[in-house]
């Protein structure tokens, strides 16, 4: 164990730096179980008194081989491990594989299942925001919150249960389309849950956005500014919060995207105050889309032209697709045969947690669990 | 909740979905919604000594016919073929000389090895001497800042068995990048943590995964299995059938039953 | 032995014992009480299961916590381990000795009463770091310091604002400052708004509550003080904090919300409002059997009926001598019942409030905490006396009239306050690190 501690510091030994008060720094280990860590992160911290001066993330405990499974199932198969990486946003996994896949083979999904999948993509955003949102504010603090939230949450799970008959790893899906028809009440359901949205998001607003506790905890926190971000890779929330006007759906559409009118809120400082900010009004967005979406969902196919045995020629892919929790990137090598050659997955979150150490530099302690809440990071992408 | 006044990444006209074509970044072309159809006429004539589209396809895809992309020649003699029908094109890597491509070549020369259309992404293929180099320019003059995502892939019977791979993206431009290192197993490579930070845990990852030994990391050690882990996964020698049976045997005794 | 002798102690000892031994059971269930109000504001329902609507849930909890396996660290200090809590529940519950729950219910009228409070609620700090400390866990350690310092911290700004309502009532002795109350014929809330909401600020950060309860928080990565404490220790220190709770609140009560009096107690026109006891007792009797038919078993049926029936013979109880001829012995009860329920409701309410509060914000962390202790609450709180203080000297030594000289003062103390909050606004730093020391463990 010592031998970690050694070599916590790039290059051998632990230096141990004199502090203010001439006195050692302390390790403080925020252990793989803790309340706060949003799963099984470990984050080691070194604190001169109460302030941190470094830290170090320690990875991996739900690390499941999920892109060494991927070399030994068919292209279909491999869609349900997709949903288990982010969890919490089951459907955005599933579209940018579906997506990735159907550029390998050079399919295009017909426009009934695209728009179809844009609903219930934008559903799922608002979905995994609403949970951010909720255990976010708990972390904090903020009691209440979460159980407003995860009142918004069920009615969007209702609705995922409804059509494919799971809440949370839907496998919504197919590659090529989609497999279920949408069900009849869809419209109706997403038009009823859109429109009370708006109030809700307004009470959430009311309880914590201009509440001197919340901005005290928040603002000026964790701050990451635009260069950083964008050397760090960071990307989603955290990087528009930073100022970098920068969507996937906008910058490179994929799905319906281009059809619709939305805009990217964009933060101004790159704290946690701003990242609370732009992810409140996205979901405000995603209402929007979703309406739009409702309004003109085209009739026909909802599966394209792809055959019960899937072989793509050879050749090789990236796909990258806007989740909530940043860019959610497919790297597909085929080499011909129906199981892929190499999957890689690009986890956004995993890129988001590097930016930890340079966030929470020069904080206290209780901010540590701050800057993770505001980072939304869900372990079973970063570990995959 | 202002529009950000830095880093607005100026936008060329939507291009549609698979938008990443390496378009001529001088700024001339208009973005056509089928890109690909710039490079389709270029493909078959440029690459003089290559077949065009062929899927002896070397480095991209590496499917049964073997034999690297030892810089030059592909190999395989294929049906030379006339223009090839629109719709196969996107779908087999091309051979792809644009302009992009042909300032890398003549910064570095021989260090590109070659550069290939898959699907409408550009795809550039290097050798690991000058990667440092290649790095830095890609990111100080190609304006490539953004690093998306470094992996690898394991080619067990190529004689150069890893292809490092570096996904970029310019905010600028708007546009990926995919450069790819052909490395063999144990040659270490330069880590290019300096030129875009993130790279920090993705090869950390790699090493973990892949056993590639990045030259000046910060701190290389394994990233999603602990510390004391044998053996490298992602490699496809590594079996995890075997990997289980041997576990079993060692810890309880018996043979497993799979 | 002269019997004689023993009669003036014979009321204090009966109201004493009556007080020990409804106290813990009072405390369970303003514990269910919050838990159900935390239910309520997070669109849930509450413990619904261990007696109709959960209302044997803090029995049945009492009966876990005693059943649980007394665990001691091995290496605590015993004696302390064993004392710690012991202190914190005397000291909760001894200054509840002088608080008068109605014009004859009171265990000791002291003349010193205000000051005897005060002492005793500090005693308690001690039962939090020496609990710590016995604990010999060094985060449990931190945690009760940082508990300790705390308290300490808003110990000086609640006891300035009790200041100033002791300047408007002029005398330390409880029931005398309810007397002022009646006399004057104002609650000292309207006399001294500015000290009521530093005391309500300062009583929250006295008991550990949320928004104030970093000490607490699981985030801080332990449990505080009460980390290595389970079972029955656990659950004094529990009754402790919630004693404490109505402690403050029966002290706020007294000085600031009129103590037992009815609202206008002086006024006959809204001597109607002595049918508000009454009317409440009714509704909840009326609403216990509406729910009496749904409960899904019988046993629990009885029980709602039955509570039913207790709150319709609390409404007899209360409502008699309301009506009952002049100058009869249930007439000459009256102040007494009708002042307990006066002084237990305002004393809930305050509770509620309390509650509501922890549930509505997020938590401070331990810097603002400080910060906003002892660089906002306790410079308001020296305005706050000063401004009473002028307001006083110019009604009765002046001559002025007495709303406006009051008016005046809180004009003065909202003067301070707004200068304290535009000041430390400038002062607040982006980053924590750049303060340097001052994020420095406290």
């Amino acid at each position: 164990m010592s031998d970690a501690f050694d070599n916590f510091l790039p290059g051998g030994k632990a230096n141990v730096e004199t502090t203010v008060l001439g006195a050692d720094e302390i390790i403080l280990n925020m252990g793989p179980q803790h309340p706060s860590t949003h799963g099984v992160l470990r984050v080691k911290l070194r604190l001169d008194g109460e302030k941190v001066v470094g830290s170090e993330c320690v990875i991996g405990y739900l690390h499941r081989g999920v892109e060494k499974i991927a070399e030994h199932r068919s292209y279909q198969q491999f869609a349900p491990y997709v949903d288990r990486m982010d969890y919490v946003a089951a459907v955005s996994n599933g579209l940018g594989y579906c997506e990735a896949v159907e550029k390998l083979m050079g399919v295009e999904a017909p426009p009934r299942a695209r728009v179809i999948r844009t609903i219930l993509t934008e559903l799922q955003r608002i979905a995994s925001h609403l949970f951010w949102l909720g255990t976010h504010a708990l972390d904090i603090g903020a009691l209440t919150p979460l159980f407003y939230c995860l009142r918004e949450r069920e009615e969007i799970l209702k609705i995922f249960e409804k059509y494919c008959g799971a809440r949370l790893t839907t496998h919504a899906f197919r590659i090529g389309g989609l497999q279920y028809e949408a069900y009849d009440e869809l419209e109706k359901d997403t038009e009823r849950f859109c429109r009370g949205f708006d109030k809700r998001v307004d009470e959430y607003e009311a309880l914590l956005t201009e509440n001197r506790i919340w901005v005290g905890r928040t603002k000026g926190i964790g701050i990451l500014n635009a260069a950083d971000a964008i050397a760090m890779g960071v990307t989603g929330p955290v990087l528009r919060a930073s100022g970098v006007q920068w969507d996937i759906r906008k910058a490179m559409p994929y799905a319906a995207y281009d059809q619709y009118e939305f805009s990217i809120p964009t933060g101004k400082n790159g704290d946690t105050y701003d990242r609370y900010l732009v992810r409140l009004e996205e979901m405000r967005q995603s209402r929007k889309i979703c309406l739009q979406a409702i309004e003109n969902i085209p009739s026909g196919p909802i599966l394209g032209k792809v055959g019960k045995v899937l072989k793509p020629p050879p050749g090789e892919v990236y796909h990258a697709i806007e989740a909530p929790k940043g860019e959610l990137g497919y790297y597909i090598v085929s080499d011909g045969t129906t199981q892929p050659y190499r999957v890689r997955i690009r986890p956004p979150s995993l890129v988001n947690l590097e930016a930890l150490d340079q966030m929470i530099r020069g904080h206290l302690v209780a901010d540590v669990v701050a800057v993770i809440g505001t980072l939304d990071i869900v372990l079973g992408e970063v570990d995959r | 909740m202002t529009d950000s006044e830095e880093k607005q990444p100026t936008r060329p006209p939507q291009a549609d979905k698979p938008g990443e074509t390496p378009a001529a970044p001088s700024g001339a072309a208009p973005e056509k919604p089928q890109a690909g159809g710039e490079e389709k006429p270029a493909a078959p004539a440029p690459p003089a000594p290559a077949k065009p589209a062929t899927p002896a396809a070397p480095a991209a895809s590496g499917a049964v016919p073997p034999k690297p992309p030892a810089p030059g020649a592909p190999a395989a003699a294929k049906p030379a073929g006339p223009p090839p029908p629109p719709k196969e094109p996107p779908l087999k890597p091309a051979p792809l000389e644009n302009d992009l491509v042909k300032r890398y070549k003549a910064r570095f020369g021989g260090a590109i090895l070659e550069a290939w259309l898959d699907r409408k992404q550009a795809i550039l293929v290097t050798t690991p001497d000058r990667l440092l180099e290649i790095a830095q320019y890609t990111r100080d003059e190609e304006k490539f800042d953004y690093l998306v995502d470094l992996t690898a892939v394991d080619w067990p019977k190529r004689e150069k068995r890893f292809d490092l791979v570096l996904i970029l993206y310019s905010f600028p431009k708007n546009e990926r990048l995919r450069i790819k290192v052909l490395l063999a197993d144990g040659e270490p490579v330069s880590s290019v943590e300096s030129v875009w930070p993130t790279a920090n845990w993705l090869e950390r990852e790699i090493y973990d995964m892949f056993g590639i030994v990045f030259e000046g990391h910060s701190n290389l050690k394994r990233l999603l299995l602990p510390e004391e882990w044998q053996g490298y996964p992602l490699r496809k020698d590594y079996d995890i059938l075997q990997q289980d049976e041997d576990w079993i045997r060692e810890n309880l005794g018996i043979e497993s039953g799979q | 032995m002269d019997l004689h002798a023993l009669l003036p102690f014979l009321f204090p000892v009966l109201f004493a014992l009556v007080i020990v031994a409804v106290l813990p059971l009072i405390a369970g269930y303003i514990v269910l009480v919050e838990r159900k109000v935390m239910a309520d504001m997070q669109v849930r329902l509450g413990p619904m299961r261990v007696g109709p609507h959960g209302l044997l849930q803090p029995i049945a909890d009492a009966v876990k916590l005693l059943l649980k396996e007394d665990i001691i660290p091995e290496s605590a200090d015993k004696l302390v381990f064993w004392g710690a809590p012991l202190i914190s529940v005397t000291a909760a519950m001894l200054a509840l000795a002088a608080l008068p729950i109605g014009p004859f219910f009171q265990i000791a009228d002291l003349n010193i009463g205000m000051l005897f409070i005060l002492g005793i609620s500090s005693l308690g700090i001690f039962g939090i770091v020496l609990g710590g400390w016995a604990s010999n866990s060094h985060y449990s350690l931190m945690g009760a310091l940082r508990s300790a310092a705390q308290l300490v911290s808003y110990e000086t700004s609640a006891g300035m604002a009790i200041v100033g309502a002791l300047l408007l009532a002029g005398t330390l002795s409880t029931r005398g400052i309810v007397q002022a109350q009646a006399d004057d014929g104002v609650w000292f809330i309207f006399a001294a708004p500015v000290g009521f909401f530093i005391y309500l600020v300062a009583s929250i950060a006295e008991t550990n509550r949320a928004p104030f309860d970093m000490p607490e928080a699981e985030s801080e990565l332990v449990a505080g003080y009460m980390t290595e404490y389970s079972g029955f220790r656990w659950a004094l220190y529990f009754l402790a904090e919630y004693t404490n709770m109505v402690v403050v609140a029966s002290i706020a009560a007294t000085l600031f919300l009129g103590g037992w009096m009815r609202p206008f107690a002086n006024t006959r026109v809204f001597n109607v409002l002595d049918y508000f006891p009454l009317l409440l007792m009714l509704w909840i009797a009326g609403y216990c059997w509406r729910r009496t038919p749904k409960q899904p078993v019988f046993v629990q049926k009885v029980f709602m009926a039955a509570v039913g029936v207790l709150c319709l013979i609390l409404a007899a109880v209360i409502t008699l001598p309301v009506i009952a001829p002049q100058g009869s012995l249930l007439a000459a009860a009256k102040p007494g019942i009708h002042g307990a329920f006066w002084f237990l409701f305002k004393v809930g309410a305050y509770i509620y409030v309390f509650m509501w509060l922890r549930f509505t914000f997020p938590r401070y962390r331990f810097d603002q905490l400080m910060r906003l202790g002892w660089q906002f609450l306790v410079p308001l709180s020296i305005a706050n006396v000063m401004g009473i203080a002028i307001g006083l000297t110019l009604h009765r030594q002046l001559g002025w009239p007495a709303v406006p000289a009051l008016l005046l003062g809180i004009a003065l103390t909202l003067g301070a306050a707004w200068y304290l909050i535009s000041v430390g606004e400038k002062h607040e730093p982006a980053i924590v690190g750049e303060e340097g020391e001052g994020a420095a463990d406290a």
